[in-house]
Order: C-alpha cells, then sequence, then structure tokens
C-alpha cells in the first residue's frame, strides 16, 4: 500500500507547493494554478468539490469514474475531475463559460461539454449514458434540490451525488442554516443523505454534501 | 431506445467527411430523450462505432463542435438585447431630463434653494414634504430619480454585456457606443456588413439625407463623434479620424461577429494611426486636410 491519503481518489494527491500541502491533479493548466511537472494545484478555494475533498469528506470517489457534471461553468473544477476520472459529461448553460470550457475540453480526451439547461435532462439523455458512477452538482441556482432530483435518473444503483449548495441562491435573507435544512430535506426525497459538511473554510455559505440515490 | 440515440441515423462512414459531424452536432444540439441509456454499448452494437473508446472520440468530437457552435451563436443573439437595451436606457435618460426641468419649473415655485436637472430631483426625492403642497413635487421627484436610476442600471448591462457579444468592438469603441453602433444598424450582424464609410455616418442620418437633398455638406461624422478618438482630434483633422476608426471598427465588428477572438493588434494599430493624424498639428499643418 502506498502512503497515498485513503479519502483521495487515485489521480489526485496532496503535494508540496512553495512549502504548502496542496490537492494536485496530472494534466495542462486552466486557470493559472502553480504546477509542478506535469501536476498542478487543485485550488480548494476556488472550487467546491476540492473543498469537499480538502476537508476529508468521504465522496466514495476511487479515480476512474464515470460523471456527469452540472453546472461546469468555464471548466475550473471539471479539468480536474478529468484529470482522474474516466467519461466526464459537462452541462453548462451560459454560452459565455462555454467558450471557455471548450478550450479546456479541447485539451482532454475525456471530457464532454454540453451547453444545456440542467432543469432539463431531456435535452441530454440522448447523450450522456446510463449509470454514471457519480452526479456531481454546483448549479448555484434557485432550485438547487430540484436540480439533484431530476438528474438522479442518470446516476447508477449505488452512485454518488456530490453536490454543493450555496445559501445564497435559494434565499438571499434566510439564514444558511435554515436554507440548508430545507434544501437537504427535499433532496432526503430521492437520496439517502450520507454526510453534509459546512464548506465555509473555503467557500462562504456553502454546504457540501454527499447522497445516494434511494 | 437507440433511435433516441444522438448517433441514431448519423453514419459511421469516416469518409463522408463534414456532413455526417454536422448531422452529429445537430443531433446533439436538438436530440431529446426521455431517458439515458447505455450509449456506449448501443454504438457499438448499431456499428456507429468499433469499440466504445473510438465511440468516445467520436462523442469527443462532436460535443466539441456542439457546444462550440451553440455557445457562439447564443452569444451573437444576445446583441439584440443589448440593441434594446441601449435604445431603453436612451429613453430612459431623455425622459429622466426633460421630467426633471418640469420639475425644476414646479419645485421653483415652492423651494428658494430650487436646483435643476437629475441631481437635483435625487436629491429633492430624499426630502420628507413639509407641506400637502410640497408632497406631489417630492412625489415626482422620485420618480424622476427612479428613472435615472433604472438608466444607471441599464447602462451597468451594457458594460457588462457588450464584451462578451463583441469583445473587440465593445474595447475599442467603448460598451455603450459599441451597443449603440449596433443599434443603429440594426444588430451585429448588420454591422458587420456595413461599409465603414456608412459606419461612419451611422446616427447622422438627418444630415446626410439634407445633403441628399442638396441642402447640407457631407457630414464627417455620426454617432461615433460621441468618442474621444474623434471629438478629442482637432477639427481640420478630425475626417480623417472619423474616417480612420470607422475603418477600424468595421473590422472590429466583422471579427467579434465570423471570429469572436480579440485582436490586440487591431486596438494598436487604431490607435497609431490616430497619433499620427493628431501629429500633424504638430508639424504645423503641412497636410493637415482630409488625406482623401
Ligand atoms: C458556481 S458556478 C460553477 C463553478 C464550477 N462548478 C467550478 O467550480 O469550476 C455555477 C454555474 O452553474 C451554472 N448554472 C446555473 N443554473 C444552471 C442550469 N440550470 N443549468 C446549467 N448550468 C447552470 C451557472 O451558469 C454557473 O456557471
Amino acid at each position: 500500500m502506498s502512503d497515498r491519503d485513503q479519502s483521495l481518489p487515485s489521480g489526485v494527491e496532496r503535494r508540496t507547493f512553495d512549502e504548502r500541502e496542496r490537492l494536485a491533479t496530472q494534466g495542462l493548466p486552466v486557470y493559472g494554478e502553480p504546477t509542478d511537472g506535469d501536476w498542478r494545484v487543485w485550488d480548494a478555494g476556488r472550487s467546491k468539490l476540492g473543498a469537499m475533498l480538502e476537508l476529508g469528506m468521504d465522496t466514495g470517489l476511487v479515480g476512474d469514474e464515470t460523471v456527469l457534471y452540472l453546472g461546469a461553468a468555464s471548466g475550473t473544477t471539471v479539468s480536474h475531475v478529468a484529470d482522474f476520472a474516466g467519461p466526464t459529461y459537462a452541462v453548462e448553460f451560459a454560452p459565455r463559460p462555454v467558450r471557455d470550457l471548450v478550450g479546456v475540453a479541447e485539451d482532454r480526451d475525456n471530457l464532454f461539454p454540453l451547453l444545456k439547461d440542467a432543469r432539463k435532462p431531456e435535452t441530454y439523455a440522448h447523450v450522456v449514458e446510463a449509470d454514471v458512477d457519480v452526479l456531481v452538482q454546483d448549479v448555484a441556482t434557485r432550485g438547487q434540490a430540484r436540480v439533484a432530483a431530476r438528474n438522479a435518473q442518470f446516476l447508477r444503483d449505488d452512485g454518488r451525488l456530490l453536490a454543493a449548495i450555496k445559501a445564497r441562491s435559494e434565499d438571499v435573507t434566510a439564514d444558511p442554516s435554515d436554507v440548508f435544512d430545507d434544501v437537504v430535506d427535499e433532496l432526503a426525497e430521492a437520496f439517502e443523505i450520507l454526510e453534509t459538511t459546512r464548506l465555509d473554510r473555503f467557500h462562504d455559505d456553502h454546504l457540501g454534501v454527499v447522497a445516494r440515490p434511494k | 431506445m437507440t433511435t433516441d440515440a444522438w448517433f441514431a441515423g448519423v453514419t459511421s462512414d469516416e469518409s463522408d467527411g463534414p456532413d455526417d459531424t454536422d448531422e452529429a452536432v445537430a443531433h446533439i444540439r436538438e436530440g431529446r430523450a426521455d431517458a439515458p441509456a447505455d450509449w456506449p454499448a448501443q454504438a457499438v452494437e448499431s456499428g456507429f462505432a468499433a469499440t466504445e473508446e473510438e465511440y468516445y472520440q467520436k462523442l469527443r468530437a462532436a460535443t466539441l463542435a456542439a457546444a462550440r457552435t451553440a455557445a457562439a451563436e447564443r452569444e451573437r443573439a444576445d446583441d439584440k438585447q443589448l440593441v434594446h437595451a441601449v435604445r431603453a436606457m436612451d429613453d430612459a435618460e431623455r425622459t429622466a431630463n426633460e421630467l426633471a426641468e418640469r420639475l425644476a419649473e414646479w419645485a421653483g415655485t415652492l423651494f428658494d434653494d430650487a436646483g435643476s436637472g437629475v441631481g437635483y430631483a435625487r436629491e429633492l426625492a430624499g426630502r420628507e414634504a413639509e407641506t400637502p403642497a410640497e408632497q406631489p413635487v417630492v412625489s415626482f421627484a422620485g420618480r424622476v430619480a427612479d428613472l435615472a436610476d433604472e438608466a444607471d442600471d441599464l447602462r451597468e448591462f451594457i458594460e457588462r454585456r457588450a464584451p462578451d457579444v463583441a469583445p473587440n468592438l465593445a474595447e475599442m469603441a467603448g460598451p455603450v457606443l459599441a451597443a449603440r453602433l449596433m443599434s443603429l444598424a440594426g444588430g451585429l450582424d448588420a454591422l458587420a456588413k456595413k461599409p465603414s464609410g456608412t459606419v461612419q455616418v451611422l446616427g447622422a442620418e438627418d444630415a446626410l439625407f439634407a445633403h441628399l437633398a442638396g441642402r447640407a455638406t457631407s457630414p464627417k461624422h455620426g454617432v461615433i463623434f460621441t468618442h474621444e478618438y474623434v471629438r478629442g482630434t482637432r477639427s481640420e483633422d478630425r475626417g480623417s479620424a472619423a474616417r480612420a476608426f470607422a475603418g477600424k471598427l468595421t473590422l472590429a465588428a466583422r471579427v467579434d461577429h465570423y471570429g469572436d477572438e480579440f485582436k490586440q493588434e487591431l486596438h494598436d494599430d487604431l490607435r497609431e494611426r490616430i497619433e499620427t493624424i493628431r501629429a500633424r498639428a504638430d508639424e504645423g499643418d503641412e497636410d493637415g486636410g482630409d488625406d482623401e
């Protein structure tokens, strides 16, 4: 056995950059992150999934899985996912970031960008395969639990939902803990919740959720 | 059902070339399915790909092309939003100014310190009415201030969006003038098709008709006069500056419409050209006129 951190998927390592231990993956740089050889820093401050790993959440990721990623934006996080995972479908509905996402995908063999609305899975179910291992969601829009529920159909039975819930997207005035309670309650209708952790150390008023389909 | 798959009906023969890519792209963009299925396995079964590995290569090519074209099309469609926004902003600004004049006239009858303009409307709107007679004036001032705020919000929207829709045009003209040029032409596509001589006088239609009717000299510039490159050039050289500016604006609109990349040379070239034109003023004027 290597001394690799067991909570990290293979392909993701803690490595030293400027005397600090940082998460890193192997791939072409995307957002000006520090690099060391072909390793590049996965900045938890710019990535909610990175923060979930950094905070030791049990994501169930082992490496090489098939992933559906919702809310890919310009590809900061999904580029790291594609570095360690297998086929990675990246859904984003805003055209401007998709232009950058296409550039990121051009540098990778296993990243498939889709300009689609995550609230309408029927518009990409003819492209995204069934039984993906992981559904990552970072859509920062109202109705985050509903988006996850609608996309549960893509997950295999023991697959994982890894979601970052942004409180302010649901209600700017309410107390984030109340918002999180509501969203988790709603998520629990379609998923079995395995773990929740506040990501505040890296992302204010965000909750990380690990769940699996019911 | 395989019939729902994005690759259904797309021929697998590579030699068919660009046609099947177009078809695949259209399927990715417009297709639908009620539920996902094991597409990689079905693609191999149906003979679309020899192996799953080959399937993923084809999927990659098709999704890249589809995302690229769909994003470019959607972004271009956003020019119509800018056109409406800049027209609404101009209307809101003009109306706010008109109403502010009306307000100044009215307020002058009630307040010794009455001022004028939108600034005064904002100030008055923040006051408590002290008498029943003041009430409608203060309320009216509130409406004027709101309208001016709306115009400001629209300007912000334009400043935020124009650099995405037309990066080169927005950099060269500034976001608001870029939106105004698109508005006058009827969209980025229409602007990109106009000769530079037309772009030079966009917004000067009245003057142009007067000229064509023989009632005036030909206009040297339209709305581009508001830009520092033209307005800030001494009047003898303004025609040259307007022509150089319009020429590069036309190129910028074409790059934005057809290409999408940011072209630094374009902006550097123009800056140099304007500097050269302005240097004439220092050279004692030997060729101060238009270089037509
Ligand atoms: C917080 S950003 C994602 C950042 C990204 N996950 C990363 O870490 O690199 C949220 C993104 O979700 C996108 N989004 C919001 N609603 C969406 C929807 N219904 N469908 C697809 N994307 C959506 C937004 O356009 C935005 O780019």
